[in-house]
């Protein structure tokens, strides 16, 4: 097993390499191999491992690439994250990706499809429009159709058919996947000091751009490192941050929140890796079926999704609760629509519930961190004053 | 003189529609009528009428709450309450509307919904909007209606299938239950004839932009035209009426060659333009003045398509009711992809002859601005065109700023204005 000090080096590396020579690699191995890039924030990757493809998430160029085309395609007063993501493809970033998926999250996500169309980038560019209806038979059945829409156009590529018996091994490999996360997060909760929140984070991150067998290998290696780590817990309050399930903060800013007094012990920032809550099927005729019953049924809830008979904010104040966290921070990227109106509903969620929480906003370029230092910290003192 | 005196009819033709609704929406008590939240794009008049339910359209309430210079104070009060400021105005005026009473613009309280129909058409802030909603009226049934984006240029056989099983098996039940009344088939395929009508009209009345001068303006002046057709009244008899009306006033124009009216008169055209984008609703008279000034005429906007695009040739086919409810969802302006767009864009430019197009950039619609920089770029270099930018918002005060978009405009006229003298 490949040692912590090592695992570390290298999710960092990997979850910011702008390059995706990770994926370039793979792919270069074997000429069947297709590289399918997908914006946040869930994607059922099983369908493309199973016909020899790697998913790869793009969540934009963060902090680490000067934007300079990508801002000629943007008015001020949108979102940063495909200002980054337009910069990374017409530099070439991307130039071994074989097709584009577009999660349907939010209108800038859906029109970004758009451009990409326009800028004939990859051999497909896919705009998934996830079913707001969750009965299996309507919902479900065009789930299942979007679903085939992107194998046939990866079929197109690389004439690889999918196997039921192929797709059941791919789910049975990221419902592993899913187990592992769930392990280090459950352990972390109540051991937030063994690992940190940043630390973490790279870990998360690496594996959306690797294979998931190696992801597993990584995190089995991260598991045992935190079973046998003991530590000693500093004087910190444990907290949540969510809001920033699209553009990501800076690592600067995750840095700030813990060095201001917390401990981050659930987000969602790589939501899309533990979006699916539980197994997968992974025995039975029709797996299509079965991935599509799962997101129908065990998806976890995101701005993205219509929630009317499930609430969001009685299912973060939940979260909160089973999670012993002492407060949310509500991060939010600056002009995003869907996180900016769910915001308000879940702070009076939290209201009502008595859980403490402070909000602020912020790019992926956001390179000054001092006032949310500030917040952050009087936040946390103002917590420990009361418990 | 008789021009003045037709075009007076169709107005009153208009004004007592939505005086009709507006007075049957204020008497919902003593009717019993029931009433139905929904929104424009996408919008399934038919299917409310055949079960005698009366709309609400909550982003109709935003702009005409902007166009009386309400909405300012309606969006400070929601965002008291704790929306933020970079987000959506329609849906924080509307929010702040109902924080004061959800008073209506004739001064009387509109009636709580009964349903809330969120058929969210080529936007997802449409969804967000209605979760709001919902908790603003708990225990409301809601019915969904998810539109598929034409990602791909078009509408499969899938994506029909399933807004009709949505239909059947989610949306009818809730409105049998709420309205009381089994669903007439029949009913509806009457309504969706009388709507095919009002789409040829619509079609024909746009089209006259072709002369010279235009007769009429398609943006200030086609967001009234486009008024009965989007909020309830497609498929009525008195649509149809209005909208015969409405055809002939402007037959008249053309035949007499007269330009369009504005509040200051007849405009003499001299600048002939395609606008991408809605307009500013809070200094909508000021705004248009920028253009008239200097005889700029609209000869097409995309905007008048948010509620439906008929100029591509599709129209509500009754024979198939509910694939085509499905159809004409999926057809709605901001349900196309970027591509579609650009096409429809350059072909009106090119069918009406504009001289220029110009994007209004607002603020708060992602779904219609995320990406018009690059469909600017992509019309400039295929058409090889001028284009213009301006930014402001729907309803917002406070992002309309006159200077600046009068400098730009100002800038633009004059440089097509010398394009034009080039040229001749
Ligand atoms: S940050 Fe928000 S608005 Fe921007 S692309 Fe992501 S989800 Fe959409
Ligand atoms: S984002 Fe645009 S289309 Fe959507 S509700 Fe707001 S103004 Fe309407």
């Amino acid at each position: 097993m490949e040692n912590f000090e090592n695992i570390l080096e290298r999710s960092k590396m990997l979850s910011f390499d702008l390059n995706f020579e990770y994926a370039r690699n793979w792919k270069s191995k074997e000429a069947s191999r297709v590289i399918l890039g997908y914006t946040p924030i869930y994607f059922p990757r099983e369908i493309v491992h199973a016909v020899n493809g790697l998913s790869v998430g793009i969540f934009g160029s963060g902090d680490r690439k000067q934007i300079i085309k990508g801002d000629a395609f943007y008015q001020s007063y949108i979102c940063h994250i495909p200002r980054g993501i337009i910069e990374m493809v017409l530099d070439g970033n991307m130039k071994s990706f074989d097709g584009f998926v577009f999660p349907s999250i939010c209108d800038v996500m859906r029109n970004l499809s758009g451009i990409f169309k326009i800028q004939k980038k990859g051999k497909f560019v896919k705009y998934l429009d996830y079913p707001q209806n969750f009965n299996p038979e309507i919902g479900g059945t065009f789930y299942i159709q979007e679903m085939k829409h992107i194998l046939e156009y990866i079929f197109e590529i690389n004439n690889v058919k999918l196997t039921t018996e192929n797709l059941n091994n791919s789910i049975r490999l990221f419902n592993k996947n899913r187990q592992l996360i769930k392990a280090i997060y459950d352990l972390r909760r109540e051991f937030p000091w063994r690992i940190t929140y940043e630390e973490l984070y790279h870990i998360i991150r690496a594996g959306t751009v690797i294979t998931v067998e190696e992801h597993n290998e990584m995190l089995e290696g991260v598991l045992d490192f935190l079973n046998n780590e003991k530590g000693e817990p500093l004087d910190k309050i444990k907290v949540i941050i969510y809001g920033a399930f699209c553009e990501q903060p800076p690592v600067g800013l995750i840095k700030t929140i813990e060095l201001a007094g917390c401990y981050i012990i659930d987000d969602d920032l790589v939501l899309g890796s533990r979006w699916i809550q539980g197994d997968i099927k992974d025995d039975t005729d029709d797996p299509l079926k079965a991935l599509s019953e799962a997101y129908l049924k065990n998806s976890t809830f995101s701005s993205s999704m219509y929630d009317v008979n499930n609430p969001k904010g009685e299912r973060l104040v939940k979260l909160a609760k089973d999670s012993k966290a002492d407060g949310i921070i509500f991060a939010a990227p600056s002009f995003c629509d869907p996180a900016l109106l769910d915001i308000p509903q879940l702070q009076q969620a939290c209201d009502k519930h008595d859980i403490r929480h402070i909000m602020f906003q912020f790019s992926e370029n956001t390179g000054q961190f001092k006032v949310i230092k500030e917040q952050v910290g009087a936040f946390s003192d103002s917590i420990k004053l009361w418990v | 003189m008789s021009q003045e005196v037709s075009k007076e009819k169709s107005m009153i033709l208009q004004k007592e529609m939505i005086g009709g609704l507006l007075d049957d929406l204020s008497i919902t008590k003593e009717t019993g009528k029931k009433v139905v939240y929904t929104f424009v794009p996408g919008n399934l008049s038919e299917l409310i009428r055949a079960f005698d339910m009366l709309p609400v359209y909550p982003e109709i309430n935003a702009l005409q709450s902007g166009m009386r210079k309400i909405s300012g104070n309606y969006i400070r009060d929601a965002e008291k309450a704790g929306h933020f400021e970079d987000v959506c105005t329609y849906v924080k005026c509307d929010i702040g509307m109902m924080i004061n009473g959800n008073i209506g613009p004739t001064g009387k309280k509109l009636p709580d919904p009964d349903l809330l129909l969120l058929s969210y058409t080529g936007c997802f802030t449409f969804m967000k909007w209605f979760e709001n909603l919902e908790r603003i009226y708990p225990g409301v049934p809601v019915a969904m209606l998810h539109t598929p984006y034409q990602e791909n240029g078009k509408i499969t056989p899938e994506m029909t299938q399933y807004m009709v099983k949505q239909l059947k098996e989610d949306v009818i039940p809730k409105m049998e239950k709420v309205s009381g009344k089994k669903f007439d088939e029949s009913k509806l395929k009457q309504t969706l004839a009388e709507s095919v009508k009002v789409e040829d009209l619509i079609v024909k009345i746009f089209d006259t932009t072709k002369n010279r001068p235009s007769p009429i303006d398609a943006y200030f002046a086609g967001v009234y035209y486009i008024g009965p057709i989007n909020i309830g009244f497609r498929g009525t008899p008195e649509a149809v009426t209005y909208y015969e009306e409405l055809y002939k006033e402007i037959l008249y124009r053309v035949e007499n060659k007269l330009g369009p009216i504005t509040p200051e008169g007849e405009v003499d055209e001299k600048i002939r333009l395609v606008v991408e984008g809605p307009p500013n609703w809070t200094s909508f008279r000021e705004f248009w003045k920028l253009f008239y000034d200097h005889g700029a005429v609209i000869v097409s906007s995309s905007y008048t398509k948010v509620g439906g695009v008929y100029d591509t040739g599709f129209r509500h086919d009754p024979e198939r009711p509910l694939e085509t409810l499905g159809e004409y969802c999926m057809h709605c302006y901001t349900n196309l992809n970027l591509p579609q767009r650009i096409e429809l864009l350059s072909k009106s430019i090119k069918d009406y002859h504009a001289d220029g197009i110009l994007v209004n950039s607002i603020k708060s619609c992602n779904s219609f601005s995320a990406g018009q920089l690059i469909m600017m770029r992509e019309i400039e270099e295929k058409l090889e065109i001028p284009v213009g930018f301006i930014e402001s918002d729907l309803v917002d005060p406070r992002y309309f700023s006159y200077s600046n978009i009068k400098n730009r405009l100002d800038s633009f006229f004059q440089m097509l204005n010398q394009r034009k003298t080039i040229s001749n």
